[in-house]
């Protein structure tokens, strides 16, 4: 079969697999998006998740805390309590054990946002434009460090999109919504996949985070290949199924894979699936 | 013809592409720059925004609050807002404007254990011992007691009425035989908590919390006020004497 168009992305699959097969993932992930964020909204009236994604408590009992965040007030210099420092080891643990960025593809909520600005990228056949180095954002981690330590300050708190937006939906925006249509507009018009693909230090500290994790993409069937591209037009780190599609290793292994599984979805002839790294390890 | 059209209509695309990307590029500069620029000049409506009780002092705060917002959860009066990208503090972080929502003084200080850094200082177990801000009676031009009426209401309500606010006579020379009751903080007792600017009855508020480091004059360590030291003991020359001593000539220790 030859190369899909970009904004054709997908339609095979729907084709051989049906419209919830071909969006399983997807559907998965907006669930899991959405239900984290009615739950931090729900705050203290539910009790099941209070605070926000920069520090927060599971049922009054398990802490958590946003790693990049600490890490700033680290750098500025104070020794936060037991209970934040409690909250990084959980969040550490469980991100470095499960799957790579699986806070940016199923707890994030500014990925709904920048998901919304690839596809409509797709759709109105806005080709790549300016070209910048993915690498941004693993610089902007010592920067922001350093620039915490000069400031005093958590400078990052000050402009980060992504805590704008859940600190917006949970607390209310202000003019938080500034920042929000700005990665938006960036993403449509800048740069392909501009925030979460080049810039975002959030998404670079998981990508550090689970270097090591479990649950991998793999080409398990990468013989079944047509090479339609579908999932080079939907993943939002196009880069990481370079290798697994060609030789040796099968498995997704880089760490800028946001294990969001849309690759699965709209692939029609199953070429991949979610495995154990481990186990997969012998496969060719 | 139609090929040197078809190049014409590519740059002219090319040129209007790049133009819509500068005008993008520039736009967010000029947005960032303007953010920068409308948040130092912002004002959260009337007042200065207070820190939580507890909170670590300026410069310390900012550092380590995480800006998770459990405090605001925890606060029964919705008391306390989280600061958005144009507030006048550091957006995340928690504060209350006292003239809107002032702080309740809860015994149990639900705010300080809700906070998982240490920004609020867990130590803190009496409320009394708060101190957000302190209360200034920054226009007695515009408060009633000045002008000599008995309103006293920042007095009354006090939640440590005669200690943090007190009433002291001064004589309404206008008058020649009234008394003015003028409102008397004492920052020593005063804990921020804002009830008397919030009730304050003037159309703008006459007694208002203030960061205490704004609030606070120093007259200096070489002032020595004789009425007090008189009743001070001389650090070098304590005298050993028995208390029958002291007891049958009638002085104190």
């Amino acid at each position: 079969m030859a190369k899909n168009l970009a904004q054709n992305a997908g339609k095979d699959a729907i084709r051989e697999l049906g419209w919830w097969r071909a969006h399983r993932f997807l559907l998965l992930r907006r669930f899991c998006q959405l239900l984290i964020v009615i739950l931090f909204m729900a705050g203290p009236t539910l009790g099941v998740l209070k605070g926000n994604l920069s520090s927060s408590n599971l049922f009054d009992v398990v802490p958590m805390s946003d790693p990049l965040i600490v890490m700033q007030t680290l750098a500025a210099g104070h020794l936060p309590e037991a209970t934040v420092l409690i909250g990084v080891i959980v969040v550490v643990a469980f991100y470095a054990v499960l799957s790579p960025r699986a806070f940016c593809g199923w707890v994030c909520p500014l990925n709904v946002v920048t998901d919304f600005a690839a596809f409509l990228r797709r759709k109105l056949k806005l080709k790549t434009s300016f070209r910048w180095s993915a690498n941004i954002r693993y610089w902007l981690i010592p920067v922001l460090l350093l620039g915490s330590a000069l400031s005093g300050s958590v400078l990052w708190a000050w402009i980060d999109p992504v805590a704008a937006l859940h600190r917006g939906l949970v607390f209310g925006f202000g003019a938080g919504w500034v920042l929000i249509a700005f990665v938006f507009l960036l993403d449509l018009l800048l740069v392909e996949h501009g925030w979460c693909g080049h810039l975002c230090p959030l998404g670079a500290t998981y990508g550090v985070i689970g270097r090591k994790s479990l649950l991998r993409v793999v080409a398990v069937e990468r013989e079944k290949c047509t090479k339609c591209m579908d999932c080079y037009y939907v993943c939002p780190e196009p880069e990481v199924l370079r290798q697994p599609l060609k030789e040796g290793d099968r498995r997704v292994m880089d760490q800028n894979c946001i294990s969001c599984g849309r690759c699965i979805d709209v692939c029609a002839e199953k070429v991949f699936e979610f495995k154990n790294r481990i186990s997969v390890k012998q496969i060719d | 013809m139609s090929g040197s059209k078809t190049k014409t209509s590519q740059s002219r695309r090319r040129f209007l592409r790049d133009a819509a990307r500068t005008a993008a590029g520039v736009g967010a500069a000029a947005t960032v720059l303007g953010l920068q620029s409308m948040q130092s000049q912002a004002r959260d409506g009337a007042g200065v925004p207070i820190r939580p009780p507890g909170a670590l002092p300026k410069g310390e705060f900012e550092k380590a609050c995480v800006r998770c917002g459990l405090c605001v959860q925890a606060c029964p009066y919705d008391t306390l807002k989280l600061a958005t990208l144009l507030s006048s503090v550091e957006s995340g972080t928690p504060y209350f404007t006292a003239r809107d929502i002032p702080c309740e003084m809860c015994e149990d200080i639900p705010c300080v254990p809700a906070c998982p850094s240490g920004a609020l200082d867990p130590n803190l177990t009496n409320i009394d011992d708060a101190r957000m801000g302190t209360a200034v009676l920054i226009d007695h031009e515009s408060c009633l007691n000045w002008q000599g009426l008995r309103c006293d209401v920042c007095y009354r309500v006090c939640p440590l009425i005669d200690e943090a606010i007190t009433l002291e006579h001064v004589r309404n020379e206008r008058t020649g035989y009234h008394a003015k009751l003028i409102p008397t903080v004492h920052s020593d007792k005063c804990t921020g908590c804002g009830k008397c600017e919030e009730a304050c009855v003037t159309e703008v508020a006459a007694i208002k919390i203030i960061p205490t480091e704004l609030a606070k004059g120093k007259m200096g360590a070489h002032y020595q006020l004789g009425w007090e030291e008189i009743n001070k003991t001389l650090e070098n020359s304590a005298p050993e004497v028995p208390t029958e001593a002291l007891e049958t000539l009638g002085g104190k220790l």
